[in-house]
C-alpha cells in the first residue's frame, strides 16, 4: 500500500473537517460572535471583549439594586424582595393539603447540595404541603425536558424549576406553563409565562463586587488574574462581564483569564505558572469559590504572601481566610434561593401575591462581618448563606457536628 | 467471500444472537414487571401514558446512537467520538435553520455532510494510518471538542417551530421521535441482514484476517461503517436541536452519549470484540436503560444509586452473555 | 529500548521548547515543579501500562483517584492521628478494585473495557452516595504533605518509576507481554494469563492510590479531582508507543508518554493557545503520534499484525 499517498489523503481530510466547520456556519452570526469566546489572543492582552451575554440594561438594574432596601423581615432575607412589581394570583387560588412538583437541574455540586437539602427542610415546615415530587434532570437538558412533560402529570398544584440552561429549557417551560402554575428559580427563562422568577440580585452585582474590592485594595498597576470556571453559562458570564467593566475602567492591568472548570488542582497550576510567568500576581478575581483555597496555597508554595484575592462564602475559604488572615471578600449567591420558591408556591395556592420578579438580596462578606458566617462545625463545601440554621435537623443534616 | 461461505457464516451468527437478544428482552420485561409493582408498592401508576411517552422520549436520542454504534462494534472498531459530534450538528442544525422554515433542508444536509465528512476521517486514520479506533475515534473527539468550544461558548442558533414538531409530537402514545428511532434502526437491520454489506460487517468483525483473505475489502467496510456510524450521531444531533430549539456545545457529552451507547450496545448482548450481536439486542439495551431510569424517576432514587445500579447490570448482563456463549461454544467443541 | 527512543525524542524536543518561552524551567525549583506537576499522571500511566500490555483497558482509575481522596477527607476529617490508618486502608482499598476488576475480566469473562466502565460507574455513585452528594471532612496536613511538597512527591515517583521497572524486567513482566501478546501461546508455554492480568489490575488499582494520595495532597479535596484522568492516562501510554491490544511497548516510554503530554499541555499554556483550542491540538497529536508508530513499525519488524509469527518469547 502506498503509505505517503493515504497519509496524504488522511491530513487533507482533516483539514477539510476543520474547514468544514467553520464555513457550516452563516457568516454573519460568525463574525458577530467570534469575538465572545474565541479571541485567538495571549493571555496577557487583557479583559478580551464584552460577553455576549452581556446586557447594559440589567446590568445598570442590578447595580442599583445592591444599594436598595430589600422589603420584607431583615432576619428571613428569603422571603425579602427588592422592588417587587407584585402580581394578582387569586386564579391560582385553592384549598390544601398541596402537592408540589419540582424539576431539579441536578444536585451535582456542593451549592446545589446544600440548596436542595434546604429546599427539603422548607418543605417538612409546613403541614399543608402533603409531598414534594422532585426530579433529577442530572445535569441533561433532554432529561429535564422529558422531566417537566412527566411532571405535569402528576397532579401537581406547582410546578418549580431550575432549569439546566435558559435558552435551551424555555419551549419545555413554556409548554409547562399552560398546565400548572410554574416558578423558575436560579437561572431563567426567556419567556415571562411563569407567575414568579424568583433570583438573588445576579451576577453583574456578584462580579462588580468582587472587582471592586480589588480596585479598592490592590495599588494602581497591579496585576490581576480572573479565575473563571467555564464559558457559556448565563449565571457566570454575567460575573465576569461585570468584573470586565469595573477593571477596564480601573489603573489595574488584567494579565489573564483562565478557566478551572472549577478544579482546584487546575486552578493551582494556573496559578503557579502565572506567578512564574510574571513574578509576581497583586490580586486574585474568581467567579466563584470552589478553588479559592487552592488559589490562596499556590502563593503559599511558591513562599509568597497571598494578594487581595474574593471567593464564596464557602467554609473552607472563610476558615482559610481567618486563620491566616487574608485580604479578602466574598460575594455570595446564597443557597437560601431554595428555600423561597416553597414559600412562594404556598403564596400563590392561597391567592396572595407574589413579585413577578422576585429579587431577594445578595449579602457579601467582609473582614467586618466574617466572623458571622464562619461556622466551625459546618463542614468544608458548606455553603454560609444557607438560611438554614433555624431549620429543623440543623447542623446534621447538612453535614455538620453539633456544639 | 464464496458464496456458500456466506449462509454457513450467517447460521452460526443467528445461533449465537439469538440468545443474548432474548436475555434483554426478557430482562426488559421483567424490570417493567418489577417497576410496575415496586411503583405500585410506592402508591404511584408506573405504565401511565406520561410514562410510556417519556420512557421513549428519553431513549430516542441514545437509541438512534447507539444503533450507529451498534455497526461500529459489530465491525470490530468503536466510536467515541459521537458525544462530541451530537453536540457539533445540534449546532450547525440550529445555526443553519437560524429560526427559518426555509433553511430546514439545507440544514439536514449540512448535517448529513458533517457527519458524513467525520466518519470518513474517523475511517481513514482507522484503516489507512492503522489508528486503532479507541485511539483515532477519542482523537477525532478532542478535535471537533476543540473547534466547538472555540467557536461556541452557550446555546446558539434557532429551530424553528415546525422542526420541533420532531422533538415533541407524538402520534397516540408514540412520539415522531421514537418512529425515527425505529426508521433508523429498521435500516440498519435491514443492511445487516439483508445485504452483502452486512455479511461483510460480521465477517470483518469476526476475523479481520479470515475476511481479507477470503476477498472483502476490509478497509472500505470499516470506513463506510463508521461513515454510518457518524451519520446517526447526527441524526441524533437533529433530534436534539428539535427538542432544545437550539444547538447546544454541551448536549452531547452532558448525555454521555459515547460511553453509554457503548454500554448499550454490549447490554444488548453485541460482543465488544465484533462479529455477533445486531440491532435488535441493542434496541433491547436501550429500551431497559430507559426502563430502569423511568423506574428510578418514579421512585424518585438518588442519582448516585442509580450509577451504582447501572454499572452492576451492565457488568452482570456482559458476564451472564459471555457465560452462555462459553457453555455454547463448550458443548460445540 | 529502541522503542523509548522516539518518545524520548520527542519529550526533548518539547522540553526545550519550555526552556526556552520559560527560563525558570531551567532551574531546578521550576523544573521540578514541572515533575511534581506530572508524577500523578506518570504514576498513572505506569499502572495502566501493566493493563494495555497484557491487551486489557482500564476506565476506572479516574473515579478510583476521586474515591481515594473523597474517603480520605470524610475518614480523616482534619485529625491529623488519623492519617496512617487512613492510608492504609485507601491503599487497601485500592488493591480490592484492581482486584475486582481483575476478576471480572478474567473468571467471569466481562471484556475489560465493560468491566471497568462498570466499576467507574459504581465507584462514582456509590462514593457520592455514602458522602451525600458532595466531599465532606477535611484532609490532614499530614496527608496533604506527600503531593503538596515537591520533595516527597518527586520521591515518591522516583521509587515508583524504580519499582515498576523492577517489575517489567521480572519474570512477571515478559510474562505479561506475552500474555497481552497471544493469550493462547502464553498459556500454553505455561503462564497462568488469569493470575497475571489479575495481577495487572491490581497495580493499576494501586497507581490509582498513589495518584490519588498526590493530586489529593496537590489541591486538596475536590469531586472532580479525578475526572479524565483514565483517559489521559490510555492517552499517555499510547503515546509512549504501547499498542492497544497488547504484547508490545515498555513502561518507560508510556512514563515517558505521559511526561510528553504534560509537557505539551505546559507548553501550550506558555504559548497561549486558546484553552479550547488545546483539545484539538491534543487530538491531531495523538493521532498524529500513533500513526507514526504505526507506519514506521513494519520496517524495523516486518509483521502485518501481532501474534502469528510471534509466540511467547
Amino acid at each position: 500500500m502506498p503509505r505517503p499517498r493515504t497519509l496524504l489523503v488522511a491530513v487533507a481530510a482533516l483539514t477539510v473537517l476543520a474547514a468544514g466547520c467553520t464555513t457550516d456556519r452563516p457568516t454573519g452570526a460568525a463574525g458577530q460572535r467570534s469575538g465572545a469566546g474565541a479571541s485567538p489572543q495571549p493571555p496577557a492582552a487583557g479583559t478580551g471583549d464584552q460577553s455576549k451575554f452581556f446586557v447594559q440594561a440589567d446590568y445598570d438594574a442590578q447595580l442599583a439594586m445592591r444599594s436598595q432596601t430589600p422589603e420584607g423581615p431583615a432576619d428571613r432575607p428569603w422571603e425579602q424582595a427588592i422592588a417587587p412589581e407584585p402580581v394578582d394570583t387569586a386564579e391560582h387560588r385553592k384549598d390544601g393539603p398541596y402537592r408540589l412538583c419540582f424539576s431539579n437541574a441536578a444536585v451535582n455540586n456542593p451549592w446545589r447540595q446544600v440548596g436542595w437539602k434546604t429546599m427539603q427542610a422548607e418543605v417538612a415546615l409546613h403541614e399543608e404541603i402533603s409531598g414534594l415530587t422532585a426530579l433529577d434532570a442530572e445535569g441533561k437538558d433532554d432529561k429535564q425536558i422529558s422531566d417537566i412533560a412527566e411532571l405535569q402529570a402528576k397532579g401537581c398544584d406547582v410546578l418549580i424549576i431550575s432549569p439546566n440552561t435558559t435558552a435551551t429549557l424555555t419551549p419545555a417551560v413554556t409548554a409547562a406553563c399552560a398546565e400548572v402554575p410554574v416558578i423558575v428559580f436560579d437561572r431563567g427563562v426567556e419567556t415571562d409565562c411563569p407567575v414568579t422568577f424568583i433570583k438573588p440580585i445576579g451576577g453583574y452585582a456578584f462580579g462588580a463586587d468582587a472587582a471592586e474590592f480589588l480596585v479598592a485594595k490592590v495599588p494602581a498597576g497591579g496585576k490581576i488574574l480572573a479565575l473563571r470556571i467555564s464559558p457559556g453559562v448565563d449565571v457566570l458570564e454575567t460575573r465576569w462581564s461585570a468584573a470586565k467593566v469595573a477593571f477596564d475602567a480601573s489603573e489595574l492591568e488584567v494579565v489573564g483569564v483562565e478557566f478551572t472548570d472549577g478544579d482546584a488542582a487546575k486552578a493551582k497550576s494556573v496559578v503557579s505558572d502565572y506567578i512564574q510567568r510574571h513574578g509576581r500576581i497583586d490580586g486574585v478575581w474568581m467567579d466563584s469559590g470552589a478553588t479559592s483555597v487552592a488559589v490562596a496555597e499556590a502563593f503559599e508554595d511558591a513562599g509568597l504572601p497571598v494578594p487581595p484575592m474574593t471567593g464564596e462564602d464557602q467554609q473552607d475559604f472563610l476558615r482559610k481566610w481567618k486563620d491566616d488572615g487574608l485580604t479578602a471578600m466574598a460575594p455570595t449567591y446564597p443557597t437560601y434561593q431554595w428555600r423561597t420558591p416553597i414559600i412562594a408556591a404556598l403564596k400563590i395556592l392561597k391567592g396572595e401575591e407574589v413579585p413577578k420578579v422576585w429579587n431577594l438580596p445578595q449579602p457579601k462578606i467582609t473582614a467586618e462581618n466574617l466572623d458571622t458566617y464562619l461556622q466551625p462545625s459546618m463542614p468544608p463545601l458548606h455553603y454560609a448563606l444557607c438560611g438554614c440554621e433555624d431549620m429543623p435537623g440543623f447542623p446534621e443534616g447538612w453535614g455538620g457536628t453539633k456544639g | 467471500m464464496t458464496p456458500d461461505a456466506l449462509p454457513a457464516r450467517r447460521s452460526r451468527r443467528f445461533a449465537a444472537v439469538a440468545g443474548p437478544t432474548r436475555v434483554v428482552f426478557l430482562a426488559l420485561a421483567g424490570v417493567i414487571l418489577i417497576g410496575w409493582a415496586l411503583v405500585a408498592a410506592d402508591g404511584g401508576q408506573f405504565l401511565t401514558l406520561e410514562n410510556v411517552v417519556g420512557v421513549q422520549q428519553r431513549s430516542a436520542a441514545l437509541g438512534i446512537v447507539a444503533v450507529g454504534q451498534t455497526l461500529a462494534i459489530l465491525a470490530g472498531s468503536l466510536d467515541l467520538s459521537v458525544a462530541y459530534l451530537i453536540s457539533l450538528t445540534s449546532l450547525v442544525a440550529a445555526e443553519t435553520m437560524a429560526g427559518q422554515d426555509s433553511g430546514i433542508v439545507a440544514a439536514i444536509a449540512a448535517v448529513a455532510g458533517v457527519s458524513v465528512l467525520v466518519g470518513l476521517v474517523n475511517g481513514l486514520v482507522i484503516t489507512k494510518l492503522r489508528v486503532h479506533a479507541f485511539i483515532a475515534t477519542l482523537g477525532v473527539g478532542l478535535i471537533i471538542k476543540g473547534i466547538v468550544d472555540h467557536l461556541y461558548d452557550g446555546p446558539a442558533g434557532r429551530v424553528p417551530e415546525t422542526f420541533q414538531h420532531l422533538g415533541y409530537d407524538r402520534i397516540g402514545p408514540v412520539p415522531v421521535s421514537a418512529l425515527l428511532w425505529a426508521a433508523v434502526a429498521l435500516t440498519a437491520w435491514f443492511l445487516l441482514s439483508r445485504t452483502r454489506y452486512g455479511y461483510r460487517v460480521y465477517a470483518v468483525g469476526g476475523d479481520v484476517e479470515v475476511a481479507r483473505l477470503s476477498g472483502v475489502r476490509t478497509d472500505r467496510v470499516v470506513i463506510v461503517t463508521h461513515v454510518l456510524c457518524s451519520l446517526c450521531a447526527g441524526i441524533a444531533g437533529l433530534l436534539l436541536a428539535a427538542r432544545l430549539g437550539a444547538g447546544a456545545p454541551t448536549v452531547g457529552t452532558d448525555g454521555g452519549y459515547d460511553l453509554e451507547s457503548i454500554a448499550a450496545v454490549v447490554l444488548g448482548g453485541t460482543a465488544l470484540a465484533g462479529g455477533r450481536g445486531g440491532v435488535a439486542g441493542t434496541v433491547g439495551g436501550v429500551l431497559l436503560l430507559a426502563v430502569l431510569d423511568s423506574v428510578f424517576n418514579q421512585l424518585e432514587v438518588n442519582s448516585f444509586f442509580k450509577d451504582v445500579v447501572r454499572g452492576v447490570v451492565i457488568v452482570v448482563a456482559v458476564a451472564v452473555y459471555a457465560r452462555r456463549t462459553g457453555l455454547l461454544r463448550g458443548r460445540r467443541a | 529500548m529502541r522503542r523509548t527512543l522516539p518518545i524520548l525524542a520527542v519529550l526533548a524536543v518539547l522540553l526545550a521548547a519550555i526552556a526556552i518561552a520559560n527560563p525558570f524551567f531551567l532551574e531546578p525549583a521550576g523544573f521540578l515543579g514541572f515533575v511534581r506537576r506530572a508524577a500523578p499522571l506518570v504514576i498513572l500511566a505506569a499502572g495502566q501500562y501493566f493493563v494495555i500490555v497484557s491487551g486489557e483497558f482500564d476506565l476506572s482509575v479516574g473515579s478510583l483517584v476521586t474515591v481515594e481522596v473523597v474517603v480520605a477527607a470524610r475518614l480523616i476529617d482534619g485529625n491529623e492521628g488519623a492519617t496512617w490508618p487512613v492510608l492504609l486502608l485507601l491503599v487497601v482499598l485500592g488493591l480490592l478494585v484492581g482486584l475486582a476488576n481483575g476478576l471480572v475480566t478474567t473468571l467471569l469473562r466481562v471484556p475489560s473495557f465493560i468491566a471497568t466502565l462498570g466499576m467507574m460507574l459504581v465507584l462514582s455513585g456509590a462514593v457520592f452516595l455514602w458522602t451525600g452528594g458532595a466531599p465532606r471532612g477535611a484532609l490532614s496536613e499530614g496527608f496533604r504533605m506527600f503531593g503538596r511538597q515537591t520533595g516527597w512527591a518527586v520521591l515518591i515517583l522516583a521509587v515508583t518509576a524504580l519499582v515498576v521497572v523492577l517489575l517489567t524486567r521480572a519474570d512477571f513482566g515478559r510474562t505479561l507481554v506475552a500474555t497481552g501478546d497471544n493469550e493462547r501461546a502464553a498459556a500454553l508455554s505455561g503462564v497462568r494469563v488469569n493470575r497475571v492480568r489479575i495481577l495487572a489490575f491490581v497495580l493499576s488499582g494501586a497507581s490509582a492510590v498513589v495518584a490519588g494520595i498526590l493530586l489529593g495532597g496537590f489541591a486538596g479535596v475536590s469531586a472532580q479531582v479525578g475526572q479524565g484522568l483514565e483517559f489521559q492516562a490510555i492517552t499517555a501510554v499510547v503515546l509512549g508507543g504501547v499498542v492497544l491490544g497488547g504484547g508490545r511497548g515498555s513502561v518507560v516510554a508510556a512514563m515517558a508518554g505521559a511526561l510528553t503530554l504534560e509537557a505539551l499541555f505546559t507548553l501550550l499554556n506558555l504559548y497561549g493557545i486558546s484553552g479550547a483550542l488545546e483539545f484539538t491540538v491534543q487530538g491531531v497529536i495523538i493521532i498524529a503520534a500513533v500513526a507514526a508508530g504505526a507506519v514506521r513499525l513494519p520496517f524495523a519488524h516486518p509483521r502485518r499484525s501481532k501474534g502469528d509469527a510471534h509466540a511467547a518469547s
